[in-house]
C-alpha cells in the first residue's frame, strides 16, 4: 500500500485504500466491475439476450427467407446478401428500450443512489452498462450472422472487409446503447420508455434502406431515408460485404459516401447521447 | 478544527425546487461517535436533509460539513468517508447476498480477493451467510434491509446515513435490525438515521432533532423530548355518559393535568406521572372506590403524533398569539419542568413559531398523521370529538401502529 499523507482527522478507510494502480486503473476496475454485474444479470434472465436476438432473427426469417421470392433488388444483388445488413442492424435498435429500462429501474429502486454515495466516477456506472450491452450485442450479432449464412447470405469481399463491416456495426450498436441511457435518464416511465424503443425501432428501420432500396420508397421520404444514419450504415457494410446494388439504387451524397455520413452521424448521435445521457444521470438524483 | 468532534455539521441547509422549498434552513451538529434521530412525518424534509449531506443533492443554501469535508466543495472526500442506507433497500436483486457485497467491496477497492473476505465477514456479521448465495429478490424485508445495511459498511464509514431504517419491517427483524444500529453505534460510527417512529429514535439516538415541514422545530435527548410531551396516557372508557362526570372526579386524584373528556368515546384520558405505575395503581384504586362502570383500560405511549401535538401545539399557544388559552405544558408542570431544565435542556425552537404551525396543518389536513381537532371541527367531530382545554386536548386520532 502506498501510504499516502492522510489528514489526521481522518484516519479511517480513506487512507487504507488509497486504490491499487492509480485513478485510470482504478475506473477501468470499476467500470468492469459494474459490467460485471450486468453480465451477470444476464445470465440469470436471459431475457433480455433472447429479446435483442429473436427480434433480428424472426425480421430475417420473416423478410429475407419468406418473401426473398417477390423481392428484386437493382443490381442483380441477392436479397438473402441485400437484407443481411439491414437485419444486422435491428440488433442495435432493438436494444435500446431493455438498455433504457434497465437504466430507469436502477434509477427508481435506488441503486443508483447507492453507486453515487460511493467514491467512483459516477461515468463508470454508465459505461459498466454500455459495455456490457455491447458484449450482448455482439452475441446476438454473431447469432444473427450464423442464421443468415444458414439462409444463403454470403460476404464476398474477404475476411478484412467482413470483419471491417461488423466493427461497424459493433460502432452502431454502441451509439444505441448511449441512446438508451439517455432514453432511460430522461424518460422515467416504463412504459413510455417502452413505446418509444419500440417507436425508435419501426422509425429509424423502415425509413431506411435496411429493406428495399431508397429508390423504392416514396419520393417526399427519400431525403428522409437518405439522411438516416441507419441507411449510411446499412450501406457501408453492404459495400464492406460485396452485398451493395450500387449508387443507382439509393442515391444522394450519402450514398456516395456512406463511410464518411456513417463516421460523422454516428460520432455527432455519440456525442449528444452521452451530453444527454450523463446529464440526465445527473438530475436523476436531483443534482 | 472543529470536524475532529463535529461528525456532521450542517448550518441553515436549504433547499429549493422550482415549485416548492423542502427545507428552510436546518441546522444540525452530531459530536463524532454519536447517533443522532431526524423525527419528523413524511415530507418533512427528512429525505431531502440524508441526501443533501450524502452528496447525493445539491443544497441551494447554507453549507454541510461531513467526516471533516464539505458536501459540495469535497464530495469525493465525503463519500470516502460516508455509507448510505436509502429508504429502498438498494440490493441488486438479480445478484445473490455475496456478489451483491462483492460487488461494492470491488468498487471501494479492495481487490478481487480483499472483496471476497470482506463480503464473507460482513455475511456473517450480519447473518445472512446461509442465505449468502441466493438471489437478493428472494430475501425477506428484513434480509434485504440487513444486506443494504452490509453494504453501507464495507469501507467502514465514519458516518452512517440510515433513511428509515425499519419502515415497512415487522417488529421481529426491526429489532434485529436495531441491534445492528446499536453495534455499529457502539462501534464508534456517527449515525445520522430519520424516523417516524418515536420508539425507534428513543431506542438508538443519542439525541433527537424533530424537524417539520422543512425546519429543526426542537432538538434534544429522547428524554427530554418525552418529557416535553409527557409521559404515558391512561385511557379510561366508562359505560355511558352519565359516568363519566365520576371518572373525571376519580382520576383528578393523580393531581396532575386535568384530565381530559371525550364525550362521544365515552372516554376520560389523563396523564401518568414519571412513576407511571403508582398513578395507575392510585388511579385504579380511585376508580374503584368511586363505583365507576368501566368498560375499557387503556395505556397508551406517547407518540410522535403526540410530539407533534405538543410541540406545534405549545407554539400555538404563546401569549401573544391569544393570552386566554392555558399555559404549555411545560409551565403547568413546574416540578418535571425544573427537572428537564436541570438535566440536558430540550431546545425548541423558538424563532419560526407562528410559519410552522400553519404549514404543519395544511398537509395534516390533507390526512397527514398529524390532525389538529380543534382546526377541523366538523370532520373530525364524528371520529374523534374535539376534547376541552390545554396542549392536552389536542385529541391524537391516529394510533401510532408499533
Amino acid at each position: 500500500m502506498t501510504a499516502t499523507a492522510t489528514a489526521p482527522t481522518a484516519p479511517s478507510r480513506a487512507a487504507a485504500r488509497p486504490g491499487p494502480g492509480g485513478p485510470v486503473r482504478g475506473h477501468l476496475g470499476d467500470t468492469f466491475a459494474l459490467a460485471g454485474r450486468h453480465l451477470t444479470h444476464l445470465r440469470r434472465s436471459p431475457g433480455r439476450l433472447v429479446l435483442v436476438t429473436m427480434n433480428p432473427l424472426v425480421m430475417l426469417i420473416a423478410v429475407g427467407y419468406l418473401f426473398r421470392g417477390s423481392m428484386h433488388i437493382p443490381g442483380g444483388v441477392a436479397y438473402e446478401d441485400f437484407i443481411m445488413a439491414g437485419i444486422a442492424i435491428q440488433v442495435g435498435l432493438t436494444g435500446v428500450g431493455p438498455t433504457a429500462i434497465g437504466v430507469a429501474l436502477d434509477l427508481r429502486h435506488g441503486l443508483v443512489d447507492r453507486f453515487r454515495s460511493l467514491p467512483i466516477s459516477p461515468s463508470s456506472v454508465l459505461l459498466g452498462r454500455t459495455l456490457s450491452d455491447l458484449v450482448v450485442g455482439a452475441v446476438s450479432l454473431t447469432a444473427v450472422s450464423l442464421v443468415g449464412l444458414g439462409v444463403g447470405w454470403r460476404p464476398h469481399e474477404g475476411v478484412l472487409r467482413t470483419a471491417a463491416g461488423f466493427g461497424v456495426l459493433l460502432a452502431f450498436v454502441y451509439v444505441m446503447t448511449w441512446v438508451g441511457i439517455l432514453l432511460g435518464t430522461t424518460q422515467r416511465n416504463i412504459e413510455a420508455i417502452d413505446g418509444t424503443g419500440a417507436l425508435v425501432l419501426v422509425i429509424l428501420s423502415f425509413l431506411s434502406n435496411a429493406y428495399v432500396p431508397v429508390s423504392g420508397l416514396p419520393g417526399w421520404l427519400r431525403p428522409v431515408a437518405e439522411w438516416n444514419p441507419v441507411t449510411s450504415v446499412v450501406t457501408t457494410c453492404r459495400r464492406l460485404w460485396g452485398n451493395d446494388p450500387g449508387v443507382a439504387a439509393s442515391g444522394g451524397f450519402p450514398a456516395h459516401h456512406p463511410g464518411l455520413v456513417t463516421a460523422v452521424t454516428l460520432t455527432a448521435l455519440l456525442l449528444a447521447a452521452v451530453w444527454g445521457g450523463v446529464r440526465g444521470f445527473r438530475r436523476a438524483g436531483g443534482h | 478544527m472543529a470536524a475532529s468532534d463535529t461528525a456532521i455539521l450542517a448550518e441553515g441547509l436549504g433547499k429549493s425546487y422550482r415549485s416548492h422549498t423542502a427545507l428552510h434552513g436546518i441546522d444540525l451538529a452530531v459530536p463524532a461517535g454519536t447517533v443522532l434521530g431526524v423525527l419528523g412525518p413524511n415530507g418533512a424534509g427528512k429525505t431531502t436533509t440524508v441526501r443533501i449531506l450524502a452528496t447525493l443533492v445539491r443544497p441551494t443554501g447554507g453549507r454541510a460539513i461531513v467526516a471533516g469535508y464539505d458536501v459540495v466543495r469535497e464530495g469525493r472526500e465525503v463519500r470516502r468517508r460516508i455509507g448510505l442506507a436509502g429508504q429502498y433497500a438498494a440490493v441488486d436483486e438479480l445478484l445473490t447476498g455475496r456478489e451483491n457485497l462483492v460487488l461494492l467491496a470491488r468498487l471501494l477497492r479492495f481487490g478481487r480477493r480483499g472483496a471476497a473476505r470482506r463480503a464473507a465477514e460482513l455475511l456473517d456479521r450480519f447473518e445472512l451467510t446461509e442465505a449468502a448465495d441466493r438471489p437478493a429478490g428472494t430475501y425477506s424485508g428484513g434480509m434485504r434491509r440487513r444486506l443494504d445495511l452490509a453494504t453501507c459498511v464495507i469501507g467502514d464509514p465514519e458516518v452512517l446515513f440510515l433513511d428509515e431504517p425499519t419502515t415497512g419491517l415487522d417488529p421481529a427483524s426491526r429489532n434485529v435490525l436495531w441491534d445492528v444500529v446499536r453495534d455499529l453505534a457502539a462501534g464508534g460510527v456517527t449515525i445520522l438515521l430519520t424516523t417516524q417512529y418515536l420508539e425507534e429514535a428513543d431506542q438508538l439516538a443519542d439525541r433527537v432533532a424533530v424537524i417539520d415541514a422543512g425546519r429543526v422545530i426542537a432538538e434534544g435527548t429522547p428524554d427530554s423530548l418525552k418529557r416535553q410531551v409527557g409521559s404515558d396516557r391512561l385511557e379510561v372508557t366508562v359505560a355511558g355518559p352519565e359516568d363519566l362526570a365520576d371518572a373525571v372526579a376519580a382520576l383528578a386524584v393523580l393531581g396532575g393535568p386535568a384530565p381530559v373528556t371525550d364525550e362521544a368515546a365515552r372516554r376520560v384520558s389523563v396523564q401518568l406521572g414519571p412513576d407511571g405505575l403508582d398513578d395507575l395503581a392510585r388511579a385504579a384504586q380511585a376508580l374503584r372506590d368511586k363505583g365507576v362502570p368501566t368498560v375499557d383500560i387503556d395505556l397508551r405511549k406517547p407518540t410522535l403524533d403526540d410530539v407533534f401535538f405538543d410541540l406545534t401545539g405549545t407554539n400555538a399557544k404563546q401569549p401573544p398569539q391569544d393570552p386566554a388559552e392555558p399555559v404549555p405544558v411545560a409551565e403547568e408542570r413546574p416540578a418535571r419542568a425544573a427537572r428537564a431544565a436541570r438535566e440536558e435542556s430540550l431546545t425548541v425552537v423558538e424563532e419560526p413559531l407562528v410559519p410552522v404551525v400553519e404549514e404543519a396543518l395544511v398537509p395534516a389536513a390533507e390526512g397527514g398523521p398529524v390532525r389538529a381537532v380543534e382546526e377541523a371541527p366538523a370532520p373530525a367531530a364524528e371520529a374523534e370529538p374535539p376534547a376541552v382545554a390545554g396542549p392536552q386536548s389536542l385529541t391524537v386520532t391516529k394510533e401510532e401502529s408499533q
